[in-house]
């Protein structure tokens, strides 16, 4: 017979952990620059609980050797346990990726939005739209890339079960994917609030969209101020926006709903994926401790055509993007500012960077536009 | 033994093994009866009832969703192959491409050679429903690669630009692409690319691996029309054969351009035999050939061919047992193509058209790809002489509507010999 030892002397080489280890040699990614032969051999014989294994961690980081002014992060988890079960590989990944945050730091959570100063007064004139984002994953789940239909099921039960008991400003409805009309999915399109089946091959390649579109949906509350996306990237992404420059009322807005939420899921005996080291446990490593992205859509362009703009912008712990979002380019001028940073700062920290900074471009624009210098304006690395 | 062990035990997703029934019965694999395969098959552990995780096929239509009832879920669901291969994975493809009223693809693939036991209760109508009523359980699947009967097959060159028969073929012992770690792939390339390099005479040739081939050899591959890409059809990447791309993959080709393989493409390769012109029997015999070359070569070294008496060679994709062959010609037919009998006589024939591009493309101008329809259930031999015995038929139609005569659909022929 051909199958059992017959086979295994043919091809012993087969189980030499060597001939496992991806071909990174074309590779930019940070995976690629961390997972050495070795490292990779040492993880090779782990797997989490859920029989989520190393190399289904790094399945899309060998997939997508990257680019080579773009560096991805090239991983992700597919339940809590990752971050515990591969730390060797993670950890220097998040200390590479966060600004070298270590694996003995601690992550502060602050959702409240007193203290946060100001805020209100961004101008409109230049300060088109104001948005905060982040997610949150629902512990004892696995996570996107290797939940079954089951699992994914019951978040989105979950989900809408908290969400449908907001009431006030949060009253809202809940589309699911595979069941909306084309009169709610024409609106939701009008809105921007409607999100279609990946096609990136980084999110493609890591299992994420399986089953598409069961269990996915949307669900906005009446003034279309406060959105949530379930089974997207993450098990929820949580959105707060609002036309104008009130990134205060947007953010206040966040923690108020974020907060209801996650008292509605400890009544029902759930609670969010988190600790004192990683802060909110998110499905990409890049999305770690706040998983926030706090941003506006604003008019730059004169600033964003001065030869310090960059620089600025990363002195102010800033990132710029166009209006489509991550990797497209900005339109006439108007781009998407946000912070860069999510792990080692609270919530309340990077909103203030972004309303600080924000304040300080749109000084320097009127200044620029006004012909005059902007010199002065300067600010320090934060 | 332990390396099995250690395999199931680092494998893929959602494997985590409870019991497996007797050690001594993973290492006895084929004479195993049905029965007792799949209860030696690895427990899958699941979080949820299988109610639960029964996917939604309401809006699908493929031969998976046909035939993929709760109660027949529930009874595989916790099922997995030795190498750890489950039927989640088997029918992802055909959850994640609900199809297309018109066009019923398969919906599932194989992980490995044992998933057709595995999985049978599921496999079994599916290859049923694909291939005529095809019994895998009773019937026998004739192979015969002996091209000395092919009767005729050189066509009118003035009709038939140029002829092909492709097949595939999968290493024994190794995981298919759904399913292969990249140790397995780079396995199955090495084992093919040596055995390739014994062909000699007018087989003889070179490989081309897609992580190393220069510039100037790639222009060249695609200048030749040989040169096959990451696959961009979400059928095959929702199945996972897509992964670690290029890695082992590559083109073997012999120095004349007329026998050609690919290597960890859908399946761990294709073998394809062509050349310009109506010369059907000469594309066959390089074709077997080149096959039988290849398989004593690899036997020599210990390796054998996936294959059984009733599935015959064994492929990734169940559309493609039994012979896997697909003989076809580029046949320019201007008039017959626009008689509206053109579907009917394909049909009677046992025929089918593509366009000039392969599966899913249009005919340009009035010229088509022609090729059998089946591929399980007749031999090779059989199934070529369908090919040339419907495109001379084929021929003749066009010559008389030429003349200004009529035509005739031919009597259907018969499905198994």
């Amino acid at each position: 017979c051909v199958m059992g030892n017959d086979w295994m002397a043919l091809s012993p080489c087969s189980k030499r952990n060597g001939f496992e280890y991806p071909d990174l040699s074309q590779h930019n990614n940070h995976m690629a620059k961390v997972l050495t032969p070795e490292m990779y051999a040492n993880l090779r014989d782990k797997e989490t609980s859920s029989g989520f294994g190393v190399d289904d961690v790094i399945q899309t980081g060998v997939d997508n050797p990257g680019h080579p002014f773009i560096m991805t992060v090239g991983c992700v988890a597919g339940d809590e346990e990752t971050y515990e079960v591969f730390k060797d590989l993670l950890d220097p990944i998040i200390e590479d990726r966060h600004g070298g945050y270590k694996p003995t730091d601690k992550h502060k959570t602050d959702l409240n939005p007193e203290n946060l100063q100001g805020g209100d007064d961004l101008d409109p004139n230049y300060v088109l739209s104001s948005r905060v984002r982040t997610g949150r994953s629902i512990r004892g789940f696995c996570l996107p890339p290797h939940c079954s239909r089951g699992e994914r099921r019951a978040i989105e039960n979950l989900a809408v079960e908290g969400l449908s008991s907001l009431e006030g400003e949060f009253k809202g409805k809940y589309y699911a994917l595979k069941n909306m009309t084309e009169e709610e999915q024409q609106q939701l399109i009008d809105d921007h609030f409607l999100f279609d089946k990946p096609v990136s091959p980084l999110l493609l390649a890591s299992g994420m969209a399986r089953d598409w579109p069961d269990a996915r949906g949307i669900w906005h509350n009446d003034d279309k101020t406060f959105l949530v996306w379930v089974n997207e990237e993450d098990h929820l992404r949580v959105i707060s926006m609002q036309k104008g420059g009130n990134m205060r009322e947007v953010f206040t807005r966040f923690c108020t709903g974020l907060t209801k939420i996650e008292s509605l899921f400890k009544e029902k005996g759930h609670e969010f994926m988190w600790n004192e080291h990683l802060g909110y446990v998110l499905t990409c490593p890049s999305n770690l401790g706040t998983g926030l992205r706090g941003g506006v859509h604003v008019k730059l362009p004169n600033l964003s055509k001065h030869q310090s703009f960059g620089e600025i912008l990363k002195k102010l712990r800033l990132q710029k993007r166009g209006t489509g979002g991550v990797d497209t380019a900005a339109v006439g001028g108007t781009f998407d500012i946000s912070n860069a940073d999510r792990l080692g700062f609270s919530e309340v920290e990077l909103v203030q960077m972004v309303v600080d900074g924000v304040k300080l471009l749109v000084e320097m624009e009127k200044r620029l536009e006004a012909g005059q210098s902007i010199d002065d304006l300067m600010p320090e690395q934060k | 033994m332990a390396s099995n062990f250690a395999r199931i035990l680092s494998s893929k997703r959602n494997v985590g093994i409870l019991s497996l029934v007797g050690a001594g019965s993973l290492s006895v694999g084929f004479f195993l009866t049905r029965e007792q395969y799949v209860s030696a098959g690895a427990q899958v552990r699941r979080l949820y009832p299988a109610s639960a995780d029964y996917p939604d096929l309401r809006k699908h239509n493929n031969c998976m969703a046909s035939h993929l009832t709760p109660a027949l879920y529930a009874k595989l669901c916790d099922k997995a192959t030795p190498n750890g291969f489950t039927l989640d994975q088997a029918i992802q493809t055909g959850v994640d491409n609900p199809g297309h009223p018109f066009i019923k693809t398969v919906g599932m693939v194989a992980g490995d050679e044992e998933s057709y036991e595995v999985f049978a209760d599921l496999f079994d109508p599916v290859i049923k429903e694909r291939h005529n009523g095809y019994n895998a359980r009773i019937m026998k699947h004739p192979t015969d690669l002996e091209s000395s009967k092919i009767r005729g097959g050189q066509f009118d060159d003035n009709y038939v630009l140029s002829s092909r028969v492709r097949t595939g073929r999968s290493i024994r012992g190794l995981s298919l692409p759904p399913a292969c770690t990249r140790a397995e792939r780079r396995d199955v390339e090495r084992v093919v690319i040596s055995a390739l390099a014994g062909l000699k005479g007018n087989l003889a040739g070179k490989y081309y691996s897609l992580t190393e081939m220069t510039e100037k050899e790639q222009q060249q591959l695609i200048d030749d029309h040989f040169l096959f890409d990451k696959p961009v059809s979400p059928l095959l990447t929702c199945a996972g054969m897509a992964r670690d791309w290029p890695d082992a993959r590559g083109i073997w080709h012999n120095n004349e351009k007329t026998f050609l393989v690919w290597v960890n493409e859908e399946d761990h390769t294709r073998v394809i035999s062509m050349e310009k012109g109506g010369n059907m029997k000469r594309v066959f015999e390089r074709f077997c050939r080149g096959l039988q070359e290849v398989e004593h070569l690899i036997q020599e070294k210990g390796w054998e061919f996936m294959w059984n008496e009733h599935l015959g060679y064994i492929l990734t994709c169940p559309s493609n047992l039994g012979t896997g062959l697909r003989a076809g010609v580029h046949i320019k037919l201007p008039r017959l193509s626009k008689d509206p009998r053109f579907p009917k006589i394909l049909d009677n024939l046992r025929l089918q058209k593509r366009g000039t591009g392969g599966v899913d493309t249009a005919a340009v101008g009035s010229t088509f790809d022609i090729s059998n329809l089946d591929r399980l259930g007749q031999s090779e031999v059989q199934l070529v002489q369908t090919v040339i015995d419907g495109v001379n038929y084929l021929i003749e139609c066009e010559k008389r509507l030429e003349k200004g005569q009529d035509i005739k659909i031919p009597a259907p022929i018969s499905q198994f010999k």
